[in-house]
């Protein structure tokens, strides 16, 4: 072995540990996978905690193959009388020590990172984002910027966003694992914050972590981050929307008129007034439909005619109307493209 | 045997003699049989789970089916598997470890399990009436206080009727302990899973009025209109979730203590020696038990405590480890220089070293509040707990079984039978399990009906049902190693492993009174002491006399029956309240019941010093 190997032995072992560990997952997906301040942090202190575990038990398990491998009884033992030892004060000084000693080592960047995560935005210049989850879908609001969306989450490379987290109905949970840790959405009074911090750009898996009902496996929704320059232009574009402009094919005005008789009570385009079902505004830009579907024209109306056979248990009502209408409504739906900045751009 | 005893009497005698019964050693049947019943069906619905979950966007079961078996897995296997299981130990070994005659209480152990018995059928009639519950074991309010069907009306009535047996049973084993310890047995001498038994008695004690208290507030809202935890009103979800865990975490220990106990018994038979460190492992018991009730909040760190409980609940939760390491390492040295047989029994105690120091370790980097921002609610936590419950409770529930059998039943299981229901199992464990901790780092959070294409989590998933398949057969082939040894292996000596405690001392199965006279304990591991000087029998503390029995009741089993109906009565009479009538005569039942036993005398009756002398003592 080389002789630096020796000297740098615990760096090396931590750096390929690591290694192996980011080998798992896919991009954009796993807590493996960091590229955020928060993920990246927690990914540091879960490398320190498993290299200190497997340091443990290594030590167990060396005592453990040697005490059953010399001990085991032999044949012709069968009368052997081992001393009756009652136990070993020294040694059990030293298995109480220095365990806490290296707990000790793993509180402390534990109780540094806890109070860094819990940094709450102190200026209003700060990107404020309200978060709202229900079943089974996210809302965001852009505090201060008049701008509301769902399912897909906006946010600049490089700048700490904060969020406020509250929920609509039952218990959710908002997680990003490639960018940071999760955090409860809790109905009533009692609000959250966590904020963001993407280090690179690109289209991010994020899921709903607390049980909240039927579909909560498929509460999916995306985080989506580019450049701050992307960003202004998104938030310019997304103020400039405006939600009464006229389709420009017939089958989407049509569309759009079946829209505002069934749909609207329930889904806003534009900031204002809030439904209380997804924000549309710039439907036409979604990664997904419902968070897990591609957007097809057949998947929306699909979506349309029947949500339930989807996504079993929320309460968006099937049937209101007939398959010929459905499709017109999606065809006004995927054209609104508010802004030139769609997930495309994130890369 | 039982059997043999039936063959004699009959079936209606048979059943009417276990219905009647306050004798522990055949309470301990019977939480035996129905907390096996259980697991089976825990175990079924958890291969349900896989099967569910062997490919990704699989339509197995629909979503709404897949939230009851989720619910009903985890609490059927905590409520109505575990800890009966374990209630069927103590009950079986307790009274003869500290050379009782029985419990201090007769009539409420038999309550105790029938109060059990019945809120597990009531949690499990669910299924046939209109669904089970579908909030998780866990019932986070008001997720759980919106639930449309009647499913958490079950989980409610259910876990309250079986909690309150629970509790009895905790009370009964602590007076037990405290008060029937043979002469000379001082608390420095009892066996070590007597006092893991003591320490977990006194966790049900202060853990299990929580859950009570949160039971009946989900109770009062969800069939008498109060607002505990709905926001619109007021109320505040969180209150459940702090109950439920205060309740919770401790639920865990009083789980895992037990098999603590088994293990410190085990390893010492089969090692020939000492436990290594005695008073440092019963230090370590108690420790255990009392930060058990600090770290509830741990299971909270998402949900929005702020730093500084975060932090706190953070190094609590890592202070658990060193008594636990200290636990770890004791084990150890109790087999260093012994001579060690590789019993079945020893083969799931060994097993549990390596599985539970991977939970234990687990665990640590879970207390570890924000890089938990990552693990909570993922497979990660899935795993963790799996490996510390199966790798621990399960493991240890298995090698209790095998090294007490004869004790319970009169037979010695069949050790190569055993050996085969071990490695499927334990290699299975391992397959389903360890893998999971790396599908919750990649991005899978726990209780998902399906997985989607593309997350990178297929393979993982398909090596995790592979994995529970292989359990399943180990299950199968103890569950014919019970058949096969009860019909082909010979019965038992009083001390086939060459036990250490007073147990062992009287014959396998003990008579009903146990011990002809109460034995003098003279240390610990009191008839090793007595071996090692080459008596063949423990002294005597008393002169041969009468023994006082208690009689047998049937008023255990119609006091559960009733609160059994009333429990109907309080789910349906929402719907329409003719229902209410049911809790009335349910009601009624259990009060007159109790009213019966306060006002007639039940002295019990005496076995006769002369019939004694006789030799076997039956009547």
């Amino acid at each position: 072995m080389k002789g630096w190997m020796g000297k740098f032995r615990a760096l090396f072992l931590l750096g390929s540990l690591s290694l192996i560990l980011s080998g798992c997952g896919v991009d954009k997906v796993s807590a493996l996978k960091p590229e955020g301040y928060g993920a990246e942090l927690l990914y540091d202190l879960m490398i320190l905690s498993i290299a200190i575990m497997i340091f443990v038990f290594i030590v167990v398990m060396a005592i453990y193959t040697f005490v059953l491998i010399r001990y085991r009884q032999k044949k012709g033992q069968e009368d052997y009388i081992p001393k009756q030892t009652e136990g070993n004060k020294m040694l059990e000084i030293i298995w109480t020590v220095i365990p806490i000693i290296l707990l000790l080592v793993l509180a402390v960047p534990t109780v540094t990172a806890v109070f860094d995560l819990a940094e709450e935005s102190s200026d209003e210049a700060d990107i404020r984002i309200d978060v709202t989850s229900a079943q089974f879908w996210w809302q965001f609001d852009y505090a201060g910027e008049e701008i509301s969306t769902s399912q897909d989450l906006y946010i600049p490379k490089g700048e700490r966003v904060y969020l406020t987290m509250k929920s609509a109905d039952v218990i959710h949970s908002f997680w990003v694992p490639s960018i940071a840790g999760k955090i409860d959405t809790n109905p009533g009074d009692n609000e959250n914050t966590m904020y963001l911090e993407a280090t690179e750009e690109g289209v991010y898996w994020g899921q709903c972590a607390e049980l909240c009902g039927p579909s909560h496996s498929l509460m999916d929704f995306r985080v989506v981050v580019v450049s701050p320059e992307e960003y202004e232009q998104w938030v310019s574009d997304m103020q400039n929307a405006d939600p009464e402009a006229e389709p420009e094919t017939q089958v989407a005005q049509e569309g759009k008129e079946i829209f505002e008789n069934n749909c609207l009570s329930c889904h806003a385009i534009g900031s204002q007034p809030k439904g209380v079902g997804p924000n549309l505004t710039n439907f036409g830009d979604r990664t997904k439909v419902a968070g897990i579907m591609e957007p097809t024209k057949d998947n929306i109306k699909q979506w349309i005619l029947n949500p339930n056979e989807i996504k079993p248990g929320n309460t968006m009502p099937a049937n209101l109307v007939d398959e010929e209408e459905a499709g017109k409504v999606a065809e006004y739906l995927m054209q609104l493209k508010p802004s030139e900045v769609t997930p495309e751009s994130a890369q | 045997m039982s059997t043999a005893v039936a063959q004699k009497k009959g079936f209606g005698a048979f059943m009417w003699d276990y219905l009647t019964t306050v004798d522990h050693k055949k309470i301990a049947h019977l939480y035996l049989v129905a907390g096996g019943l259980f697991f089976l069906l825990g175990g079924l619905e958890a291969m349900i789970i896989r099967i569910q979950l062997i490919k990704p966007d699989n339509e197995f079961i629909s979503a709404g089916l897949y939230n009851e078996m989720i619910t009903m897995h985890g609490t059927t296997m905590i409520f109505l598997a575990a800890m009966p299981l374990l209630f069927a130990l103590m009950n079986a070994v307790v009274p003869l470890q500290i050379g009782a005659r029985d419990v201090a209480f007769p009539f409420l152990n038999s309550l105790g399990f029938w109060l059990f018995f019945f809120g597990g059928v009531i949690l499990n009639c669910s299924w046939f009436m209109g669904g089970a519950p579908d909030a998780g074991w866990t019932a986070y309010a008001p997720l759980s206080t919106t639930s449309p069907s009647h499913g958490v009306d079950f989980y409610v009535m259910g876990l309250q009727i079986s909690g309150a047996g629970t509790l009895i049973g905790g009370i009964n084993f602590l007076v037990t302990i405290v008060n029937m310890r043979a002469p000379g047995m001082s608390y420095m001498r009892m066996p070590l899973f007597t006092w893991t038994i003591f320490v977990t008695s006194t966790l049900i004690l202060f853990a299990f009025p929580a859950l009570t208290v949160g039971l009946f507030l989900m109770m009062f809202d969800r069939m008498f209109g109060s607002v505990f935890f709905d926001v619109a009103a007021g109320g505040n979800v969180i209150i459940w979730e702090h109950l439920f865990w205060i309740f919770g975490h401790p639920e865990v220990y009083i789980l895992i203590l037990p098999v603590f106990g088994v293990f410190s018994e085990v390893f010492a038979t089969f090692s020939k020696k000492r436990l290594f460190g005695y008073s440092a492992m019963v230090f370590a018991t108690v420790l255990i038990g009392f930060l058990g009730f600090m770290v509830w909040a741990h299971h909270m760190f998402t949900t929005g405590m702020g730093p500084v409980a975060n932090s706190i609940f953070a190094v609590t939760t890592m202070a658990i480890a060193v008594p636990t390491g200290i636990k770890i390492f004791n084990w150890l040295f109790t087999m260093w220089g012994g001579a060690i047989r590789m019993t079945t029994a020893m083969l799931w105690s060994v097993a549990f070293i390596p599985t539970f120091t991977i939970g234990g370790m687990t665990g640590v980097m879970l207390a570890a509040a924000a890089a938990d921002y990552q693990y909570h609610d993922t497979y990660f936590v899935v795993a963790h707990f799996h490996y510390v419950i199966v790798g621990g409770v399960v493991f240890g529930i298995f090698a209790a079984l095998h090294y007490w059998w004869p004790k319970m039943f009169g037979k010695v299981l069949n050790e190569k039978l055993g050996k085969w229901a071990f490695w499927p199992f334990f290699i299975g464990f391992h397959l389903t399990f360890f893998i999971q901790h790396f599908l919750g780092l990649m991005g899978m959070p726990r209780r998902y009906w399906k997985f989607l294409d593309g997350q990178g989590l297929e393979t993982g998933n398909l090596i995790s049902t592979i994995g529970a398949f292989f359990m399943a057969l180990g299950v199968i082939i103890f569950v014919w190693n019970i058949i096969y040894t009860h019909m082909k292996e010979p019965k038992a000596s009083a001390d086939p492993f060459d036990g250490r405690t007073l147990e062992w001392s009287i014959p396998s199965p003990p008579p009903f009174y146990n011990f002809k006279q109460t034995p003098l304990v003279r240390g610990l591991d009191a008839l090793w002491i007595e071996k090692s000087e080459g008596k063949k029998a423990m002294t005597p503390a008393e002169p041969l006399g009468d023994i006082h029995m208690p009689y047998g009741s049937i008023i255990p089993f119609v006091m559960s029956l009733g609160l059994f109906i009333a429990g109907f009565g309080f789910i349906y009479q929402v719907d329409n309240p003719v229902w209410l009538s049911l809790v009335f005569i349910g009601m009624g039942i259990t009060l007159g019941s109790m009213f019966v036993r306060s006002v007639k005398d039940d002295l019990g009756y005496h076995i006769h010093k002369e019939d004694l002398e006789k030799g076997d003592g039956q009547l």
